[in-house]
C-alpha cells in the first residue's frame, strides 16, 4: 500500500488497443517523486532518444504527483511528457485544473500511451473501467465542442483533457488542454497526441487519495495555505490582477521585450496590456484551479466590438506575446487571440512571438505581404487574431507560422531573427535587463523557457530576496538552486506559484507526511538535481551540445537601446562556465562521472 | 519586499481570507447560525470537498463530501452545494426508523447506529443534497461538523459563511442600501 501515491500506472497501447496496469516501482517513486521526474523516468527508460516525436514507437506520458488532488498548497498539476516536436529536447509541461486529481481519483498516478490508433480515438477511465473509443464525432472540432461533447457522451462530472485542430493537424506548438482552458502548454506535446489520433482523455474516478499521516499531513498543509495567504504576490497581487499584473513591473524594470525584442525592453502602451487594465474593463471573475487559495485564473468577457469573445485569460506570457513582442496595444484583439489559442489548442507564447517575428521580416522586406494575405505590420490588432486563426487550422500563411519562427525564420535564410532557444520561443522577460534569465533560457532542458527555475522571482519581484537584475554575480548559484527546486515542485504535483510564499521545508514536509518517505529536505531538493541531470542526459543523447546552450545574436550583441537596462546585453559567456562547474559538468556542459554517480544516475 | 506594485491591498469583489481551521470561539453552537453561500465569490476551487471528506474519514475524495461544488462556465460562476438543514425537513419525516433528527447546532444528523441504509432519505430530499457512498455503503450528508463546519474555514474567499441569519444577510442588505444612498443621496445635495 502507498500513500500519497495510487501505486499504480496505466499502460495503454493504442496500435493493439490493449490496456493493462502495472505497479508504480517505489524506488522511482522516491528517487524521482511524482508527475514530471517520474514521467521524465519512465519515458527515458522506454524510449531512444533520437526518436522521431510522432513514431508510433514515441510514448506519451501523462504523470500526476503524489500531492495531486490532496489538501496540499495548489495540488491542481499534472505533467505531460515526451519527446517535444518544436524543441527536439525531453518535453515536459504541466497544467492545472482538475483533470490530474480525477486520474488520481480514478486510482491512477498516470497514464503511459504507445502506439497509434487506426483512426481517431478517445480513452475513457471511469475506475477499474478503461476503454479506447471512437472519436471520430469530435475529430476536427475545437476544446470547447469536444469537451462538451465527450461530457454529455460519458459523464457530466468528468474531467476531459484533449486536443484541438492543432495537435490534430501537428503544429509543432499545440497545446494539450483540460477542463477547457487550462493547458499543458509548450513544446507542441499536443501534436505528438494528435499523431497518435488519440484525441482526449475523459476521466472519472471515486477512489481516495490517502496520506501516510492525515493529522501531520493536514498541519502541513494548513501552514503552507496560511503562508500563501500572507503573502503579498498569493494572498493578494494575483487574486486582484492575474499575472498579467506582471506588465507594468517588468516595462518599469526595462525588461519587457518589445517588437520581436527588437525594441528594447520598454513598451510605450503597457499599461493599456496590463493586468490592471484587464481588472478594470474585461475581468468577469477569477478562478481557481483545484484546491487552489490563490485564484490567479481571469474568467473574461470582451462584450462587443471586432473582438466580441469569452473565455479565460490571457496570462502574462500570453498578454505579452500578442502584447507588447507585437506592439499591440488593443487589450481585446489580445484576449481574442489567447481565446482562439485555447480553442484550437495552440500555445500563445510561441505563437504570439512567431507572428512577431513575422511582422519584422514582412517590415525588412524579407516576406512579402502578399504572401502573409495581409500588409502585417507591429501593432496589427486584426493580424494577429487573423493569423492565429489560420495558423490553428493551417490555412494559407498559418502553414508555415505552424512551424514556430525558428523554422520560419530560418527557411527564409534569417534564423537570427527568431527570438528563440533550442527553437524555442522565449517568454516575457528579457535576458538583458534580467541576466539570470538569460542563463535560465540557455540551459533550460526545454529550451525557451520562464519556469525552469523563474530567477524573475529574486531579480524583478525579491523573492525570496532582492538581487539586482543587471549583474551576473551569483545568478549561476541561485539558478542552479531554483531549477532544482521548480524540478521538485513539478514533480510533487503542486503549482510553481505556491514558492512565493513557501519554500522546500513547507514542500518536503507535505510530501513526507504525505507519502510517509522520510526525505529530509536535503534529499528533496536533492531530487531535483537528478531529475535536472536526466533530462539533460536525454538532450545530450538526442544530440544536444554546448553549442545549443546559447541565445539570439540579439541578445548577445544588440545592447538594450533605452529604459533601466540601456546598454545591457546578456553575459552569458561570464555565467554559462560558472554554471556547468556548480553543476558538476564539465567545460562542455556534460555532467561528469562522479556527477552522475552522486545522483544515482549511473 | 515587493516593488512597484502600489496598489496591491486595495479592495477588490474576491479576497483571499486567513484559514484556520481550529475550533470557533465560544457561541459557535447556538441555534440560530446558518450556513449561508455566495457563489459570486465562489473560484471554485474545491477545497470544500477535500476537507469535507477529509475531516470524515480520513481521506480526499470529492465523491464522499458532503458538499459539492458545480461550475457552470458561460455564466462564468460556481455554487458550493450542501444541506441546508431545512427546518421542516422532509428526510426526518421520510425515515422509517428515526434515524435523522435535528440536533443542538441546527444541524439533522444521521444516527449511525440507527440508520439501515435504505436511502429514502435521498429520494425525500427536494434539494438533492443527500448521497451514497457506494464504496462504504453509508449516507453521506452535512452535519455542520458539531456546529463548526470545516467547509466554511478552509474555503479561501469566503463564499461559504456559518453566522447568524440576520448578520449573514446584513452585508447584502447593506450593500443594496448603498446604491440606493448613492443613487438618491446626490439628489438631497
Amino acid at each position: 500500500m502507498m500513500f500519497g501515491w495510487t501505486g499504480t500506472i496505466l499502460r495503454v497501447n493504442l496500435s493493439t488497443g490493449k490496456t493493462g496496469r502495472e505497479p508504480l516501482r517505489e524506488d522511482y517513486a522516491k528517487s524521482y517523486i511524482g508527475a514530471r521526474g517520474l514521467g521524465s523516468r519512465i519515458y527515458i527508460d522506454e524510449v531512444d532518444p533520437g526518436i522521431d516525436p510522432f513514431s508510433p514507437d514515441n510514448r506519451l506520458i501523462f504523470m500526476a504527483g503524489p500531492l495531486t488532488g490532496t489538501l496540499a498548497a495548489c495540488p491542481g498539476r499534472y505533467e505531460v511528457v515526451t519527446k517535444a516536436p518544436l524543441t527536439g529536447t525531453i518535453g515536459a509541461a504541466n497544467s492545472g485544473g482538475h483533470f490530474g486529481p480525477e486520474l488520481k481519483f480514478a486510482g491512477y498516478d498516470g497514464i503511459i500511451f504507445e502506439g497509434k490508433a487506426a483512426s481517431p480515438v478517445y480513452l475513457l477511465i471511469e475506475d477499474d473501467r478503461v476503454e479506447i473509443k471512437d472519436a471520430s464525432h469530435v475529430w476536427g472540432k475545437d476544446v470547447h465542442e469536444t469537451t462538451d461533447t465527450l461530457l454529455a457522451d460519458t459523464f457530466e462530472d468528468a474531467r476531459v483533457a484533449c486536443i484541438g485542430p492543432a495537435g490534430e493537424k501537428l503544429v509543432l506548438f499545440a497545446t494539450i488542454m483540460n477542463d477547457k482552458h487550462r493547458a499543458a502548454g509548450r513544446s507542441g506535446l499536443g501534436a505528438v497526441m494528435g499523431s497518435k489520433n488519440l484525441k482526449a482523455v475523459v476521466v472519472r474516478g471515486s477512489r481516495s487519495v490517502q496520506v501516510a499521516e492525515p493529522q501531520k499531513f493536514l498541519e502541513s498543509c494548513l501552514d503552507a495555505r496560511k503562508k500563501l495567504k500572507a503573502n503579498p504576490v498569493t494572498g493578494a497581487g494575483l487574486a486582484a490582477y492575474g499575472t498579467e499584473i506582471l506588465v507594468n513591473i517588468l516595462n518599469q524594470s526595462g525588461a519587457l521585450p518589445t517588437r520581436n525584442w527588437r525594441d528594447g525592453g520598454i513598451f510605450e502602451h503597457a499599461d493599456d496590456t496590463g493586468g490592471e487594465t484587464l481588472a478594470k474593463k474585461y475581468l468577469v471573475r477569477n478562478k481557481g484551479c483545484f484546491g487552489c487559495t490563490i485564484g490567479c485564473g481571469r474568467i473574461t468577457r470582451i462584450p462587443s466590438g471586432p473582438f466580441k469573445g469569452y473565455g479565460e485569460g490571457p496570462e502574462y506570457e500570453a498578454g505579452w506575446s500578442y502584447g507588447a513582442d507585437c506592439g499591440i496595444r488593443e487589450l481585446d484583439a489580445i484576449c481574442k487571440a489567447n481565446f482562439i489559442c485555447n480553442e484550437l489548442g495552440l500555445d500563445p507564447i510561441t505563437m504570439g512571438s512567431t507572428i512577431a517575428c513575422a511582422m519584422e521580416m514582412v517590415e525588412k522586406g524579407i516576406i512579402k505581404k502578399e504572401e502573409v494575405g495581409r500588409d502585417l505590420k507591429f501593432g496589427d490588432a486584426e493580424g494577429i487574431v487573423e493569423l492565429t486563426r489560420k495558423t490553428g487550422l493551417r490555412e494559407g500563411f498559418g502553414d508555415k507560422l505552424a512551424l514556430g519562427s525558428y523554422r520560419l525564420a530560418d527557411s527564409y535564410g534569417h534564423p537570427e531573427l527568431s527570438m528563440t532557444v533550442k527553437k524555442q520561443e522565449m517568454p516575457a522577460y528579457d535576458g538583458r535587463g534580467v541576466q539570470g534569465m538569460g542563463l535560465e533560457y540557455a540551459t533550460s532542458n526545454r529550451g525557451g523557457c520562464h519556469v525552469r527555475g523563474y530567477l524573475t522571482s529574486p531579480e524583478i519581484l525579491g523573492i525570496p530576496k532582492k538581487l539586482d537584475p543587471l549583474v551576473t554575480t551569483d545568478k549561476a548559484s541561485w539558478l542552479k538552486i531554483f531549477q532544482d527546486l521548480t524540478a521538485v515542485v513539478d514533480s510533487a504535483g503542486i503549482c510553481l506559484f505556491t514558492t512565493f510564499a513557501i519554500g522546500l521545508p513547507e514542500l518536503s514536509e507535505m510530501l513526507r507526511t504525505a507519502t510517509g518517505v522520510n526525505l529530509t529536505d536535503e534529499e528533496v531538493l536533492r531530487a531535483g538535481e537528478r531529475i535536472w541531470n536526466m533530462e539533460k542526459l536525454f538532450n545530450l543523447k538526442a544530440g544536444f551540445t554546448k553549442a545549443d546552450d546559447t541565445l539570439p545574436p540579439r541578445l548577445l550583441s544588440e545592447p538594450l537601446p533605452s529604459g533601466a537596462a540601456k546598454g545591457k546585453v546578456t553575459e552569458l559567456g561570464t555565467m554559462l562556465p560558472e554554471y556547468y562547474s556548480l553543476r558538476g559538468w564539465d567545460s562542455e556542459g556534460v555532467p561528469t562521472d562522479a556527477k552522475l554517480k552522486e545522483l544515482s544516475l549511473a | 519586499m515587493i516593488h512597484a506594485i502600489p496598489v496591491f491591498l486595495q479592495a477588490f469583489p474576491i479576497q483571499i481570507k486567513e484559514v484556520n481551521l481550529s475550533a470557533s470561539e465560544a457561541g459557535s453552537k447556538e441555534l440560530s447560525k446558518i450556513l449561508m453561500i455566495s457563489p459570486e465569490k465562489c473560484i471554485g476551487c474545491r477545497s470544500c470537498e477535500l476537507i469535507c471528506s477529509f475531516s470524515k474519514e480520513k481521506e480526499f475524495n470529492p465523491k464522499q463530501s458532503a458538499v459539492s461544488v458545480f461550475s457552470y462556465d458561460d455564466a462564468a460562476i460556481s455554487i458550493p452545494m450542501m444541506c441546508m438543514q431545512c427546518e421542516d425537513a422532509s428526510c426526518v419525516k421520510v425515515c422509517p426508523v428515526g434515524a435523522l433528527q435535528m440536533n443542538e447546532p441546527g444541524a439533522v444528523k444521521i444516527d449511525r447506529e440507527k440508520c439501515i441504509v435504505c436511502k429514502m432519505c435521498i429520494s425525500a430530499c427536494p434539494l438533492g443534497n443527500i448521497s451514497f457512498d457506494s464504496r462504504k455503503k453509508k449516507i453521506i450528508k452535512c452535519d455542520l461538523c458539531e456546529g463548526d463546519p470545516q467547509c466554511e474555514k478552509i474555503c479561501p474567499t469566503g463564499a461559504i459563511h456559518f453566522g447568524e441569519g440576520s448578520s449573514v444577510n446584513l452585508a447584502r442588505k447593506k450593500s443594496i442600501a448603498r446604491k440606493f444612498n448613492e443613487l438618491f443621496g446626490e439628489v438631497e445635495e
